[in-house]
């Protein structure tokens, strides 16, 4: 073992098998990127208002009490599927109206229950984060999550 | 200390120091919150508290890998840092954009990419405290002599920072957001700092147990070569659910089943060269520790990850409070505990003192890891009857998580314990006597050792 496996052997496997995954890699996330953008994104179109929805998903720094697609902070609960789970992942009316009215009814101050902050949202970014929400359910995340409750 | 301009690891480690208390105190606040909701809710919620927590968390274990890049580089370089000027000027830059960073949380400025929170300014900031950083420490190695622990902690290092681009690239489209942050985050904790903690375990294990360099050097290489070999392609474990092609349920399955085996060599490796050594090194505290991160990044990083990374298990448990556990015991047991070895290991020489109050940084190592596996038990169970009623039988979020609040009551507990670990340790570092407290018993050699 130890004359087969020199240090200089092990340094070049390092640096060879290395350089070999890397490219791997970069080819499957190439791969990936095409997937993304022209089949499991591709059924409801990326739109101004989505991007704009997006914007203010990140202002208000939402990911650090709820999950998107499972990922982010265990506080507060998934909203990759929120749409579907309000019956409204079809209807841009119906989820502007639900996000407003659940937005505007916290912190709902209730004792020994957890507290989502208030926020000062316009309409037309209110509209425009129900859409990017719409947008994010309806996309093909390989069944994820298991069911309704996220 | 040989070098001079080793003691710029001093104010990095002091200032990570300073840090690692305000991520403890955020984590705490943050855990008491879960059990007392109404805590600050008006004033500082909790999404607020997490980012100080985590960014906090992700800034003191960077200025400790730089710090324990400037001590370590000029012993293996065999001369002096190239500038010690650039490694102040480097250091200003990423405290005053962590002080700014955290300030702006607290108005509410921020982003909104989990962990890459930081306003555009203090992203630009690290970059050019990166870039310093590089041409720094390279210039130094370039210089002097080349070994294979200043090659791994070298090319970690540039691969690190080299990553840190895609911060700046924030897709509009969701799902290629996503899959582009985890060049950063997962290729840091799973590549390229992995490379980093390999090094400096590589060059503990030289300094405190006197193996021959030649025998470190290539478990080095076989170690940093099984963990990039799994962790590049393990990355599509985080591609299973957010938009990417099926096939990664399969590659992310396999190689990241393989991410266990650079942990488990780097365990093997600190208990074989313990007991190959011949060297009795009198810091005995900072022997705890290197062994200690190492067997604890196995369980946190290794048995923990694997525990939930095949698809069929993560499509149940994915985003549950099993990933908070493992998440936990693994940032610890691989980053945390692996700074607090090179702090314990290096500080006594950065004082010039005797390797003092051992006892009070072992008791610390014992409370904080004590505590952490206690937090880690708490939260798989948590984690356990979450998934099972709200991902198999489809319970409501908030439902489930009532019925777990025994649980994140027993891990408050158990955060207070790791709390008082911490402050324990940073005491026993900064505020210490200059001789030991007991003096050392008579020399009794073992007959026949």
């Amino acid at each position: 073992m130890a004359e087969i496996l020199t240090k200089s052997r092990a340094r070049n496997i390092f640096y060879g098998g290395s350089i070999f995954f890397v490219l791997v890699f970069i080819a499957l996330t190439a791969q990936s990127h095409f997937y993304i953008v022209n089949h499991s994104t591709a059924s409801a179109p990326l739109t101004e208002q989505i991007a704009r929805g997006k914007g203010v998903w990140e202002r208000n720094s939402c990911i650090n009490c709820h999950t998107l697609h499972g990922e982010g902070a265990y506080f507060a609960p998934e909203v990759g599927n929120v749409m579907t789970r309000w019956g409204v992942a079809d209807d841009p009316q119906g989820a502007y109206e639900t996000l407003d009215a659940w937005i505007a009814a916290q912190p709902s101050g209730i004792e020994g229950r957890r507290q989502m902050p208030h926020f000062d949202i316009n309409e037309e970014d209110m509209r425009a984060l129900a859409e990017f929400l719409r947008w994010a359910d309806h996309t093909d995340t390989q069944g994820w999550p298991p069911n309704d409750a996220g | 200390m040989k070098y001079q301009s080793q003691s710029v690891a001093k104010a990095y480690f002091y200032c990570a120091m300073l840090l690692f208390g305000v991520q403890v105190l955020g984590g705490l606040l943050a855990g008491w919150i879960y059990v007392s909701p109404n805590t600050l809710s008006e004033i500082l919620p909790f999404n607020v508290i997490r980012m100080i927590h985590t960014n906090a968390l992700i800034v003191w274990l960077l200025l400790g890998f730089f710090g324990a890049a400037y001590f370590l580089v000029p012993e293996e370089s065999e001369r002096e840092i190239f500038s010690v000027k650039l490694a102040y000027l480097q250091l200003a830059i990423l405290m005053i954009g962590t002080l700014g960073a955290v300030g702006s949380y607290l108005v509410g400025i921020h982003g909104g990419r989990e962990f890459l929170e930081q306003p555009l300014w203090v992203k630009f900031g690290i970059l050019v405290a990166a870039v310093i950083f590089l041409i720094n420490i390279s210039l130094t190695v370039l210089a002097g002599r080349k070994t294979a622990i200043t090659n791994v902690l070298l090319m970690g290092l540039w691969l690190l920072c080299l990553l840190w681009i895609f911060a700046f690239i924030n897709p509009d489209n969701l799902s290629l957001d996503k899959m582009y942050w985890w060049m950063v985050v997962h290729l840091w904790v799973e590549a390229t700092w992995e490379l980093v903690m390999a090094a400096i375990l590589g060059f503990l294990m030289l300094k405190l147990t006197g193996v021959d360099r030649e025998v470190v050097e290539k478990w080095l290489y076989v170690i940093v070569a099984t963990a990039l070999f799994s962790g590049i392609l393990g990355t599509g474990h985080h591609f299973y659910w957010i938009g990417t092609p099926g096939y990664w349920q399969w590659v992310g399955s396999i190689f990241s089943t393989f991410e266990v085996i650079p942990f488990f060599l780097m365990m093997s490796f600190a208990f074989v060269m313990v007991w190959k050594g011949r060297k009795n090194h009198p810091n005995k505290a900072a022997l705890l520790w290197s062994l200690g991160s190492s067997t604890v990044a196995f369980f946190g990083a290794g048995v923990w990850g694997f525990l939930h990374t095949l698809h069929g298990v993560n499509f149940y448990s994915h985003g549950t409070q099993i990933t908070a556990a493992h998440g936990h015991l693994a940032f610890y047991g691989a980053y945390v505990a692996l700074n607090l070895a090179v702090f314990t290991y290096a500080m006594p020489m950065l004082r010039g003192r005797d390797p003092y109050n051992q006892v009070l940084n072992m008791g610390a190592f014992w409370l904080m890891t004590g505590g952490m596996a206690f937090m880690t038990f708490v939260l798989t169970f948590a984690g356990t009857i979450q998934t099972h009623m709200q991902r198999v039988v489809g319970d409501y979020y908030m439902d489930v998580q009532d019925s777990l609040s025994i649980f994140y009551l027993m891990r408050f507990g158990a955060g207070a314990a790791v709390v008082l670990g911490a402050l324990l340790f940073i005491y026993s570092l900064v505020v210490v006597r200059r001789r030991e407290v007991i003096a050392p018993g008579p020399a009794t050699p073992v007959a026949g050792e």
